[in-house]
């Protein structure tokens, strides 16, 4: 028996989300005696492998076929299948993300696994096994008991704070049957931001909405973010109204985000839109309405003009 | 163009969550249920589908009887006819072995449903549904046109987006843009009241998971305001204090 974990790697390197979902599998296998086992699909450099140990994994099995190297749901739900039956593996971590999530629901099908997504805490086997999961978009919890052998826990941005230690593990190749139907799926194009720090997997978040007026005006969010080192995100109308790209949109209907700072500048705080940002570790609200719905859900407020106060924090951290 | 619509009743958008029973029930009093609103952009995808290309959309809920206004609302907007597979929801697998059970019978073209459902956010239903009948799945999709066979894409991912070519039939997780939700019009609310919805009994009980008890978050404590005019104090707590930058 095992913990699986399913690492992915993003332009040859593996995601830091991956590195949590790895010291989180690891900590698992420690509840329930056993070891953890990373398995990592594309070609990925040898050095990101061996960072699969630092982060608590004992084995990585590298599936390194280069069909694998574009994230594909179906293919890697067989592959991962495959890893788990040969490592008999009863429980499988992964970090939510855009392929994670559709890899996820394959396998809960293929293994017939109860799968308890945005999961939040390490699971209780004092009795059983059970799992505290994030539902209605963060606005209640669920205790969860997985009865079935096989168990698939997604697990949220910033469950558990990885250590890194000197550890290494065994890297061992891992050639998996692949099979046509699984790439009856065709990429045709894919377009995505380089070089930005992307927004699920970002620490930090500043995020504007309808009280920067129009798109023109994004240039004072973009500069704090990028003093920062931030990730920019909007509100559903701004994304609506094609202001920003779509994948920028956070909330109910949105990406659900738990960066260590959300910073909400001309938001007003809807219910829908606090949804998917309610979990962020610290939340900071600029408005210049001092009865914006936002506050009450906020750590830190300046009742104020984004057009004067961004400006201003940019240059506050440009200082520091 | 056959198209399956698989649609959730869930509480409203804007519903305090509260409990009851010992923390183990959602206290549903007074709570409002509507379409899930990632499948209402399936359903508006579906009926404009239906509208180019002609055919049939019928919307399957796995629920029971109080899920009927909702169900009765999605036939206002332009299904042609409804199923509701008469049990609870328990969990995902549970739901998408009836999913499965009913698309077996009826061989759809496609069938759509929200990326994920707005209370318990699985967000799995599509791809178990997928392995079940063997065919691709694919989520979440914000661009769907039909060209003949074939059904072109746009999914998107983290930072963008990527196009995508599959031929049918698919199962599909969407969300918007996908398309405009619709709002019934009066024709429609008259008609859905003549339109035939099946009950049927599940079959199967699978279930993988138990909710044993639920939680509310805890409250934030009190929001330190800063004055605007002195900004940049808040720069200093983030990092002395808050200790997050
Ligand atoms: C089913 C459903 C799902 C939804 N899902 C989402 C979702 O996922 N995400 C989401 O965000 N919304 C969602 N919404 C929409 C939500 O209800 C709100 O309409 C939306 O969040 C409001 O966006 P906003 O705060 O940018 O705009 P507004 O509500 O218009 O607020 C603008 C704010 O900017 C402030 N402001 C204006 N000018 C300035 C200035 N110069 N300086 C400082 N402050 C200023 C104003 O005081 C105001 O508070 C959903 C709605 C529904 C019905």
């Amino acid at each position: 028996m095992s913990v699986l974990i399913f690492a992915e790697l993003d332009e040859g390197a593996l995601k830091k989300s991956s590195l949590e979902a790895i010291y989180y599998g690891s900590k698992v296998a420690a509840l329930t005696g056993t070891s953890a086992t990373a398995i990592v699909l594309g070609e990925g450099k040898a050095d990101e492998l061996a960072k699969a140990g630092r982060f608590g994994a004992t084995k990585v099995l590298h599936a390194s076929d280069a069909q694998l190297n574009e994230g594909n749901a179906m293919a890697y739900a067989s592959v991962v299948a495959e890893a788990a039956n040969q490592e008999g593996a009863d429980v499988i971590v992964l970090a939510k993300s855009s392929l994670a999530d559709s890899m996820a629901a394959r396998l809960a099908g293929k293994l017939k696994a109860g799968l308890a997504a945005n999961v939040i805490e390490l699971p209780d086997v004092s009795s059983g096994f059970r799992v505290k999961r994030s539902i209605f978009t963060g606005k209640a919890f669920a205790f969860t008991e997985l009865t079935a052998e096989k168990k698939i826990l997604a697990i949220k941005k910033n469950t558990i704070t990885p250590e890194e230690t000197e550890a290494t593990a065994t890297v061992e190749a891992f050639k998996p049957a692949l099979n046509d139907t699984d790439f009856a799926v065709k990429v045709t194009n894919v377009e995505k931001a380089s070089g930005d720090i992307l927004l699920p997997e970002a620490d930090l978040v500043v995020s504007a909405g309808r009280g920067l007026k129009g798109p023109e005006n994004w240039g004072i969010v973009e500069d704090l973010a990028k003093a920062l080192h931030a990730a920019t995100a909007c509100s559903k109308p701004v994304s609506d109204l094609d202001w920003r790209p779509h994948h920028e949109h956070v909330g109910q209907t949105g990406i659900k985000i738990s960066p260590n700072l959300y910073m909400a500048c001309g938001i007003s705080g809807a219910i829908q839109h606090l949804a998917g940002v309610n979990s962020s570790k610290v939340i900071v609200v600029i408005n210049k309405d001092p009865e914006a719905p936002f506050f009450k859900s906020a750590d830190y407020g300046i009742v104020g003009d984004v057009f004067e106060v961004l400006p201003r924090l940019t240059k506050a951290v440009q200082e520091l | 163009m056959k198209i399956l619509v698989c649609v959730t009743s869930v509480p409203d958008t804007i519903t305090k969550i509260t409990l009851t029973d010992n923390n183990t029930k959602l206290n549903k009093a007074g709570v409002q249920f509507i379409t899930g609103p990632y499948d209402d952009y399936a359903l508006s995808r579906a009926v404009e589908l239906k509208e180019q290309l002609g055919g049939t959309v019928t919307v399957l809920n796995v629920g029971e009887s109080d899920a009927d206004p909702v169900i009765r609302k999605c036939l206002a907007i332009g299904a042609d006819d409804a199923i509701r597979v008469n049990a609870e929801p328990t969990d995902a697998y549970f739901v998408a072995e009836q999913i499965a059970a009913i698309a077996k019978e009826n061989s759809y073209d496609l069938i759509l449903m929200g990326r994920e459902s707005i209370d318990y956010n699985g967000g799995q239903v599509h791809g178990i549904v997928g392995e079940m009948l063997g065919l691709p799945s694919i989520s979440p999709v914000m661009k769907l046109a039909i060209d003949g066979s074939t059904a072109k894409i746009t999914r998107e991912i983290e930072g963008g987006h990527e196009e995508l070519e599959a031929g049918l039939p698919l199962v599909l997780g969407c969300q918007e843009p996908i398309a405009e939700w619709k709002i019934p019009n009066m024709r429609g609310i008259m008609s859905a009241r003549t339109k035939p919805l099946k009950v049927v009994e599940p079959t199967g009980k699978d279930t993988l998971t138990h909710i044993a008890n639920y939680e509310l978050p805890p409250a934030r404590g009190a929001c330190k305001m800063i004055p605007a005019s002195e900004a940049e104090t808040l720069i200093k707590l983030l990092r002395t204090e808050a200790k997050v930058i």
